[in-house]
């Protein structure tokens, strides 16, 4: 277990597990008008934080995520639009950092994947339903009413 | 046999070999944008000298930058590496990545200084722009001032033997 | 000692899994009861021996015994008790042993049910979960051992994650472990069908009341981890697609699919060899989540502390069980179908059905790929990608909707087959009710109205009311409508009570992802910040020590209108033997809306602001239907799973064969 726990800070990711300094001022949420405040939230809640396992830079406590979030922050009161933001964070992080993953080519399967599979099922569900329509009913033969007697007459004298 | 009942198996094969690659890959490693492209532009303070270190001053040769703190347990791990390869005539260049001046003076008098250049960078700046989430990160850069290679945590000699080295090399 | 005792008790339940494999499968061969009948002895000595063992455990947590490792690694001389016993689940091999415990307990409890169960039904299924039990086992003896020692005995445990030391890990593993695992039990079934080659309704009811079970400790397992992480995580969220959370979901989603396919296959002997093949789906789905937390394969905050060779020991037994059930369902399935066709039409229950079974399989197919993709993407190095929240809502919400439009249509819809015009006249005051309520509702709670809240409150109201009209419409149009809900089988009151708690679920999650404020504020001593109406006083600060954790204790009031609501006490704790912080959140609930509150961090410790806080501050509307939803649908599960009809029919079918034979 306690190599584990070294190979965790031989990772180098000891930014996480750095001294409890206070950081930087990361909350100035006042500075922004309430569209901005907003507009904040989402960024924040779609960005990674790249630290930490799975999640966004908005729920981390990471000192990284700190960092970030000032960055869009800033970004937001200095005007810039929500396009130019995250194309900020992309340019050096990748898209690895987005939550919401870009639709480019290596991601259409992931984004009409869904969709068409839905289609293909549908049409399945579809052929198979056909397959299995009831039939016309038969026009009835005419039904010999004293056979029909003696057959259930049978079947009621039976234990 | 209808397609139908033989597609499950067929499936799951497809399922396991990607989980056997999975198994052999680290998902946590974040490849940077940045390789191929000039170096992101910075003007930093420095520790050693009172002057600047912009990004026009690590053109002309190739070298190694790297981001260390004095607080990063991973840079103590690759330090030894680092002072060999300085000693052997690397040219490493030093960003200390929000770090106090002090401690990162004394840590370097501890441990010992590879660094030709050492650039400070106390709010992380320049390490946002270079794409760096962790400390340490070692970063190749040709003559032309481009990032040619990038490597996430502490130096290992199979890593700079296999990777870093014939990276530099090639940057020549 | 004793940990020893419980090491050597797995072994022993090993030997006796493969007895209990080899001798019911030989009597199922050999058409030799009591041979057969070893099944249920086996299954049963199983239990017993694996209660043995975990009992041990727990005794080495309870007694702090810190040479044994896993021990040493979860807990702390100062952890309170609850937690100690708790904390045998709370790390990777505990967790298995828990997993096992289950597996054989559901084993020990289909020993117990199944006088009713033709013979070779049981003695295959016994056989089939032996079998799954010993590739557990062996996986844990041979990589992940509970009772291994640690020399020199540390001084004092590492302490349980602080995450886990919480009301809600006492129950949430357990619960969804139940639900993982019974799965196992309708994939045994399934196997059972495509060795034997015979499906008839009668299986299709044996199987119901399991698969129900199953399914509704899951729903309940879910349903508090995601209340836990609300509660615990302090970002207010509830649900962020983690591979994990995904690894739950997915064998829901198949689960709730086979629940409805059952049904079809019990009422019309329709989708025989489909019904299989959810069944064995579920399972696979439960131990591909095991197989992803264990792994290391997905990054995820739930993961398990992760190990290679514990990964390829998992993908191996998953593909050898996945590989031979797909592959006996490719041999032997098509002999299921039959060669008469059941009739179906699309207007009918059972082609309603089969379209829900369409939209469920396809969400769950949505989530295995959103989940798996990066891995994809990685492995054809194509770059690497992050798949989260944004893409799940966006993909997984258009492919359930229809379900909730579906769901009220099909009860006013019988079997065999419908007609447009009185199904239309009898849904006529349900879809007027639910317009008018799906409009007053923005109102009632004082939002602003907005076309996808319309949207998701009709489909929310829609659920509801229909499902409480089935409900009403079958208990009678007798003058003593009260004596006729009583006489409603259960069966069908567990379904109406279910699809209510999928009503009020939907308008929960409705309201609170379009509805919820969320404010990061800093905050001083006497100062106040106002979300939506609500004044958040903030008090201070004050340290606060606990059993293991050093605590920073928030004071937060809560007024509106000058009237006082609540007063909070979140929490940043660090636990001393981790040293790392956590944020306690602290909530102010009631049915209507939620006022939660976290501590961010001190931001100046000294000067002028000295004492200021960063704080975050959420109104939530509806949270709490979210989780009554969830319980609610659980509870249809539990009356539903209860049916009469289920220990009658078999009843009868006994004495039947025992007449003929």
């Amino acid at each position: 277990m306690r190599r584990l726990w070294l190979a965790g800070l031989l990772l180098g990711f000891a930014a996480t597990l750095a001294a409890q300094t206070p950081t930087q001022d990361r909350i100035e949420a006042d500075a922004l008008d309430p569209s901005q405040q907003q507009r904040y939230q989402k960024l924040v809640n779609e960005l990674r934080c790249l630290v930490c396992q799975n999640q966004s830079i908005a729920d981390s406590d990471a000192p990284l995520a700190a960092d970030l979030r000032t960055q869009v922050h800033r970004q937001l009161a200095a005007g810039r639009s929500d396009a130019e933001i995250s194309e900020y964070v992309t340019e050096r992080y990748g898209d690895f950092v987005l939550y919401r993953p870009p639709f480019k080519r290596s991601t259409w399967l992931l984004w009409l994947g869904p969709f068409a599979l839905l289609a293909v099922a549908l049409l399945l569900a579809w052929i198979f339903v056909r397959r299995r329509r009831p039939r016309a009913v038969v026009a009835n033969a005419p039904v010999d009413a004293a056979r029909l007697q003696r057959l259930l007459d049978e079947e009621r004298r039976q234990p | 046999m209808r397609l139908g009942f033989v597609l499950p198996i067929l499936l799951l094969v497809g399922l396991a070999l990607l989980l056997a690659f999975g198994l052999g890959n680290d998902p946590r490693e974040v490849p940077s944008p940045l390789i191929g492209k000039p170096s992101p532009a910075f003007d930093l303070a420095r520790l050693d000298t009172d002057a600047r270190l912009t990004e026009n001053d690590l053109k002309g040769r190739a070298l190694l930058v790297n981001f260390w703190a004095s607080w990063c347990a991973g840079c103590q791990v690759e330090h030894p590496l680092l002072m060999r390869l300085a000693s052997e005539g690397v040219e490493i260049v030093g960003f200390d990545y929000k770090d106090e001046d002090a401690a990162g003076r004394q840590w370097l008098q501890r441990h010992g200084n590879p660094y030709r250049i050492i650039a400070t960078d106390p709010q992380g700046q320049a390490g946002l722009d270079w794409g760096v989430y962790g400390v340490p990160e070692t970063f190749v850069l040709d003559a032309g001032g481009a990032i040619v290679y990038k490597h996430i945590g502490p130096l290992t000699e199979t890593a700079w033997r296999e990777r870093v080295q014939p990276a530099l090399k090639g940057a020549h | 000692m004793i940990p020893e005792l419980g090491h050597f008790a797995l072994w022993v339940a090993l030997a006796v899994g493969l007895l209990q494999v080899v001798l019911p499968a030989l009597g199922v061969w050999r058409r030799n009861p009591r041979l057969m009948a070893m099944g249920a002895s086996g299954a049963q000595a199983q239990f017993f021996l694996i209660a043995v063992s975990y009992a041990c455990l727990t005794w080495a947590f309870v007694t702090r015994d810190w040479s044994v490792a896993y021990v040493a690694a979860n807990s702390h001389s100062e952890l309170p008790l609850m937690y100690r016993i708790s904390a045998v689940w709370g790390a990777h091999e505990g967790s298995m042993l828990l997993w096992v415990l289950m597996l054989t307990g559901w084993g020990f409890a289909v020993s117990v049910f199944n006088r009713r169960l033709p013979a070779d039904l049981a003695a295959t299924t016994l056989s089939v979960l032996g079998a799954l039990n010993i590739g557990f086992l062996l996986f844990m003896l041979l990589t992940s051992n509970p009772f291994a020692r640690e020399f020199p005995v540390p001084l004092d445990g590492r302490d349980l994650n602080p995450l886990l030391q919480d009301p809600g890990l006492i129950i949430h593993p357990p619960l969804l472990y139940m639900g993982y695992v019974g799965f196992s039990v309708a994939f045994s079934f399934a196997i059972a069908a495509l060795i034997s080659g015979r499906l008839d309704a009668a299986w299709a009811r044996w199987t119901r009341p399991w698969t129900t079970t199953a399914w509704l400790f899951l729903t309940l397992g879910i349903t508090l981890g995601s209340w836990w992480a609300y509660h615990e995580l302090g970002w207010g969220g509830w649900w962020f697609w983690d591979p994990v959370e995904n690894a739950s979901f997915m064998p829901w989603l198949v689960g709730t699919a086979l629940i409805h396919s059952l049904a079809v296959t019990e009422k019309r002997g329709l989708l025989k060899a489909w019904t299989v093949l959810l069944a064995i789906l579920a399972f696979a789905l439960s131990l591909l989540g095991t197989f992803l937390v264990r792994s290391g394969v997905l990054v995820s905050v739930h993961a398990f502390a992760t190990d290679p060779a514990r990964g390829v020991f998992i993908l191996a037994f998953l593909c050898i069980v996945l590989g031979i059930a797909f592959a006996l369902y490719a041999w032997r399935a098509p002999r299921l179908v039959g060669a008469v066709q059941g009739e179906l039409t699309l207007f009918s229950r059972e082609g309603l059905l089969l379209l829900n079974n369409v939209f469920l399989t396809v969400a769950a197919a949505a989530v295995l790929i959103g989940t798996l993709y990066p891995l994809v993407i990685d492995a054809f190095n194509a770059g690497k990608v992050s798949v989260g929240p944004p893409y799940f809502n966006a993909v997984f919400i258009p492919l359930t909707a229809p379900l909730a439009v579906l769901l009220g249509l099909a009860t006013a819809v019988g079997w065999k087959r419908a007609a447009w015009g009185p199904v239309l006249r009898h849904l006529r005051w349900p879809m007027v009710a639910a317009l008018i309520a799906a409009a007053a509702l923005p109102f009632l709670l004082g939002e602003a109205a907005s076309l996808a809240a319309f949207a998701g409150g009709l489909l929310g109201c829609w659920v509801l009311i229909t499902a409480v009209q089935e409900i009403w419409r079958r208990a009678g149009s007798k003058r003593n409508r009260w004596q006729g809900l009583r006489q409603v089988p259960r069966a069908v009151w567990g379904m109406s009570i279910a699809h209510v708690g999928l009503g009020l679920w939907v308008l929960g999650v409705t309201f609170v992802s379009l509805y919820s404020i969320e404010r990061d504020v800093r905050l001083g001593p006497g100062q106040a910040a106002d979300l939506r109406g609500y004044s958040f006083l903030f008090r201070g600060v004050e340290p606060h020590p606990g059993p293991n954790y050093d605590a920073d204790r928030g004071f937060v009031e809560i007024s509106r209108d000058g009237r006082f609501i609540a007063q909070l006490h979140p929490e940043k704790r660090q636990y001393r033997a981790h040293q790392n912080v956590m944020t306690d959140a602290a909530v102010d609930y009631n049915l209507l809306r939620d006022l939660y509150v976290a501590l961010g961090e001190p931001l100046q410790t000294e000067g002028r602001h000295q004492g200021d806080w960063a704080l975050r501050v959420y109104y939530k509307p509806m949270m709490q239907m979210v989780w009554l939803g969830g319980f609610v649908m659980a509870l249809g599960g539990i009356v539903a799973a209860c049916d009469r009809r289920y220990r009658l029919a078999a009843a009868r079918t006994a004495q039947g064969t025992e007449a003929a034979g």
